[in-house]
């Protein structure tokens, strides 16, 4: 977890200030503001200044899914104008040669950026690292190039003559006309954007900057959360590209090419990637300092035209010199705004969500049988088996080294093992992947503290209830979801309580000490239902009063019927827990039995002290 | 396809991937020092073949400019930051360093310009007028974000090419340019078959260069550093290598690299201001392949695209970009199938 090494950061914190209270607290009184003035722009703006707004709203499109996906979920892609590209075509070519409705254009174009972005997508969004935007440039350049060497698309001369669009007996070809469809559709694009942060897939797009790992715990699958985002973002940009097919009523090559996919990026960094309002801040920014640039300089100078290109990407390096945020990221600093806690809705009861049948007191849960892991030659964990029945406490010791590590990673299936066999619930669950096996009721803590430091800790929580509903993008960012939401967000305030941070629900998970930041991890794992809950050292950093907490947590949810596991390293909290003790040292078992009977063996006091001998 | 017309279009791209094996090893230098993906390496390159093309013409290079702009620029920026350290006893070295240090090879290159000296010298004279340009450029635009993530370095080095390829328009205008051979003569291959002395010289230069490269890094103790940063630099600091110095030095060498690229290129393309972008990319495909950390790869990389763009062009003129290009896509596959990630944690977006 990172958050120490960048506390100043915002990711995710951009979310749901969606409860924010009062009709007309600042941001929706900004918000009403802003809507005023566009609504009112046509009617006073000269209308370069109304084709310049279709130019920012067009932007703001493609640029909101720029801050979705580099912003929010991590992946930067440098070929985001491709996909207007392919929007725009699509459209020009079904209503020029074809000559059909524009508005069939629309679905013909979406039909076609989505299943690019699909294809491109599972294609590469499976790779590592820088690995992924590098490739983005390899599509972002060869798309453009492919619409300049096509005769059906009218190579670089591109395609001209494309239909304005018409809504009944009204033309939108005036740019005054064509603006309150580019503005709803730019707000729609906003409105949908918001919901879907705030849901159970914006919880999971939220979280992608955690790691793969994170997401597999609570049973999601990073690469189709990416590959959903991905999609989304295209068709953003595939919106973007029929508008602009449609105003400009004439397609080339170069206003998609790789310089045009850098501008878009330019216009989410410029105005905030943290930010949905930075798409449209951004966008709004790069256009006027572009148009600003283009009347300023010509009284400068007479090379003009190239000192334009020359001062706009000083002006951005000098940004990513010293406002990575973007202008977003100031304001925030400026008027100091951190999303507020908000005063909980008021909670309408709804049912709880499905409970899990959990097995009878003392039926084996997990069985471990011959288990061993080699890195090389290294044999880390050496034939160690061992059993947990339903509804007790198994501590996993050992002192450093011994294999304890590795041995939780096995049986989280978060690493493959070398030989031998996990049991879960009677499945064999080696060679799972770790999604699956948190679905079927194995939920983890990590020993690194994996939480999303700038999500509230109700959001942290309801994150690990992910297996356990199913809305989508589309539903959520439609606000179908809003029972199933409800009953998570209720789920998550239960265990909140259950840990005993309900009252810090909205509070961000960043600012929590270390100690209660592992007890919100336990919430987190509680929300998946769990029939098995595996906690990788607990107790690590916590105080002694809350170690007691902790411990008296654990065995209310023993009583409850949860069966624990628990890897420690603090001898006397597990040996006051537990029902049973598994002693590990160089990777292999050493003894097992109830606490009292372990610390009396001469063994582990071998082990853990030295022999005498 | 014949034989014949397969041998030609293989020495053709044997010819292209010499250049962009001396580009990869630029890039891939640059980046496992300073994790920047220095896209405007390319354009340093145009630069050198532009420079050269002004010798030849007996014009005085409009690079003299360039580099005596970026070198005021440098001085300012790092007597800046001495000030703001409140270092302000450094200031005269910094200003001979930064400033006064770049301009020798413009008053050489004056020099050259002025009186009509034979090829060796004005190569000499080209290569080290581009020397200073990327490590000016490193000093004024990465030294000072030199932990961000490389996700903004990327940006960063992306604007950084538009900036230069603007500034490339202004001082060199858009007219292309070619330069005389530097090789004269061919060495027949039988049947009518010849390789031209300057591809010969290409080819070999390639070669050269690369094995130089081996040694420095395998052999000696700067080489050494180099690789240590490259690999932690934390690490490499706490053993006392500092890792603005030696990202200096990668800067500076790739620097060379790229002057040498201009001047091998200029006599075989003719080079406009912005002919290096699409170079560096596509030697940026071959250090790709070389996962932007080994040599031996990008070079296996290099000419494998030289090869590709070589035959593709026979098929489809046109079409020879976006084959190459398209290429990055199954090697970043299997690139990403070969190597085994661990928990990757991406940095939080800066606020």
């Amino acid at each position: 977890m990172n958050a120490g090494a960048t506390p100043d950061t915002n990711a995710e914190a951009c979310a749901p200030v969606a409860a924010a209270p009062g009709l007309l607290s600042d941001g929706r009184l900004w918000l009403a503001l802003l809507v005023a003035a566009l609504a009112l722009a046509p009617a006073v703006a000269s209308s370069f200044a109304v084709s310049l707004l279709n130019d920012i709203g067009i932007g703001a499109l493609v640029a909101l899914g720029l801050v979705l996906l580099t912003g929010i979920g991590g992946a930067t892609s440098f070929g985001q104008a491709a996909f207007v590209g392919i929007a725009a075509y699509a459209t020009a070519w079904l209503s020029t040669t074809q000559g059909l409705s524009p508005w069939l254009g629309l679905l013909f174009a979406l039909l076609l950026t989505g299943l690019s972005a699909l294809a491109i997508g599972m294609l590469t969004l499976r790779l590592g690292g820088h690995f992924l935007p590098l490739s983005t440039i390899a599509w972002g350049l060869s798309i453009p190039m492919l619409f300049g060497n096509v005769d059906a698309l009218g190579r670089h001369t591109g395609l001209s003559n494309i239909p304005a669009l018409r809504i009944g007996s009204q033309s939108l070809a005036e740019p005054g006309a064509i603006y309150y469809l580019i503005w709803a559709l730019v707000g729609l694009a906003f409105l949908f954007s918001r919901n879907l942060l705030a849901s159970r897939p914006g919880r999971a797009i939220r979280s992608l900057r955690g790691g793969a790992t994170l997401l597999a715990s609570v049973g999601a699958d990073a690469y189709k959360v990416r590959l959903a985002l991905f999609v989304t973002a295209a068709l953003f940009a595939g919106v973007a590209g029929w508008l602009y097919a449609h105003m400009n009523r004439f397609v080339s090559p170069s206003p998609f090419d790789l310089r045009a996919s850098i501008e878009y990026l330019l216009m989410a960094v410029a105005g905030g990637l943290g930010q949905l309002a930075g798409a449209l801040v951004g966008s709004a920014l790069v256009l006027l300092l572009k148009n600003g640039l283009q009347d300023v300089l010509p009284l400068l100078t007479q090379n003009a035209g190239q000192l334009e290109a020359v001062a706009f990407a000083a002006i951005f390096i000098l940004l990513l010199h010293f406002a990575r945020g973007g202008v977003m990221g100031f304001v925030r600093r400026w008027t100091g705004s951190r999303p507020r806690p908000q005063a909980s809705a008021p909670a309408i009861a709804v049912e709880p969500l499905a409970h899990r049948e959990l097995p009878p007191r003392g039926s084996p849960v997990l069985s471990v049988m011959g288990a061993v892991k080699r890195f090389g030659g290294l044999v880390a964990v050496n034939d160690v088996s061992f059993d947990v029945a339903a509804g007790e406490i198994v501590g996993l010791i050992g002192p450093n080294g011994a294999g304890k590590s590795t041995m939780f990673n096995l049986l989280t299936c978060t690493l493959p093992m070398s030989a031998g066999q996990v049991r879960f619930l009677g499945r064999d669950i080696a060679g799972l992947p770790q999604r699956e096996v948190a679905r079927l009721g194995l939920a983890r803590t990590f020993q690194h503290v994996k939480l999303r430091p700038r999500m509230s800790l109700l959001d942290n929580v309801a994150l690990g209830a992910h297996s356990r509903t199913g809305a989508g993008v589309i539903r959520a960012g439609l606000r179908l979801d809003r029972h199933e939401e409800r009953q998570t967000l209720q789920e998550a305030q239960r265990q909140l309580d259950r840990i005993g941070l309900g009252d810090r629900a909205h509070e961000l998970a960043g600012s929590l000490p270390l100690g209660t930041q592992r007890i919100l991890e336990i919430a987190r794992a509680l929300a998946a239902d769990p029939v098995l809950l595996v906690l990788d050292e607990p107790a690590a950093g916590l105080r002694r009063k809350e170690k007691m907490a902790l411990g008296e947590l654990l065995r209310k949810l023993r009583e409850e019927g949860v069966t624990i596991l628990i890897v420690e390293h603090d001898m006397d909290f597990v040996m006051r827990l537990v029902d049973r003790l598994v002693v590990m040292n160089f990777g292999s078992k050493l003894v097992e039995g109830a606490p009292a009977a372990v610390r009396a063996d001469e063994r582990v006091q071998a082990a853990y002290l030295g022999s005498v001998a | 396809m014949t034989w014949d017309v397969a041998l030609i279009l293989g020495i053709d791209g044997l010819a292209n991937g010499a250049v962009y094996l001396l580009a990869g090893l630029g890039l891939v230098l640059i980046f496992s020092v300073t994790r920047v993906v220095f896209v405007p390496f390319g354009d340093i390159a145009a630069f050198a073949a532009l420079t050269m093309a002004a010798f030849e013409t007996g014009r005085m290079p409009p690079t003299i400019g360039l580099v005596a702009v970026l070198a005021v620029v440098a001085a300012a920026t790092e007597v800046a930051s001495l000030l703001r350290r409140g270092e302000g006893a450094g200031i005269p070295k910094a200003i001979a360093a930064w400033g006064l240090l770049p301009l020798l090879p413009c008053a050489l290159a004056w020099a050259v310009s002025r009186l009509a000296l034979p090829a060796p010298v004005t190569i000499a004279a080209t290569v080290l007028l581009v020397l200073p340009i990327a490590p000016l450029l490193a000093r004024i635009v990465f030294q000072p974000i030199a932990d961000a993530s490389v996700l903004v370095l990327l940006i960063v080095s992306l604007a950084l090419h538009f900036l230069l390829s603007g500034l490339g328009l202004l001082f060199f205008g858009p007219e292309g340019s070619r330069t005389q051979p530097l090789a004269s003569g061919s060495l027949g291959l039988g049947d009518g078959f010849s390789v031209s002395g300057q591809v010969m010289l290409m080819v070999a230069s390639a070669f050269v260069l690369s094995g130089l490269f081996f040694l420095v890094f395998e052999r000696t103790v700067t080489g050494k550093a180099l690789r240590a940063t490259a690999v932690n630099r934390v690490g490499a600091r706490l053993v006392g290598i500092r890792p603005a110095r030696t990202a200096l030095l990668a800067y500076g060498s790739a620097s060379l690299l790229a002057g040498l690229i201009g001047v091998l290129i200029a006599p075989v393309t003719t080079m406009y201001y912005d002919s290096g972008f699409i170079i560096g990319l596509k030697a940026f495909v071959a250090a790709i392949i070389g996962g932007l950390v080994s040599y031996p790869l990008t070079a296996i990389g290099a000419i494998a695209v030289g090869l590709v763009e070589s035959f593709a062009s026979f098929w489809s003129g046109a079409m020879k970009d976006v084959i190459v290009f398209s290429l990055l896509i199954p090697v970043l596959m299997l690139r990403s199938f070969m190597s085994v990630h661990s928990e990757e944690e991406e940095d939080e977006v800066d606020q």
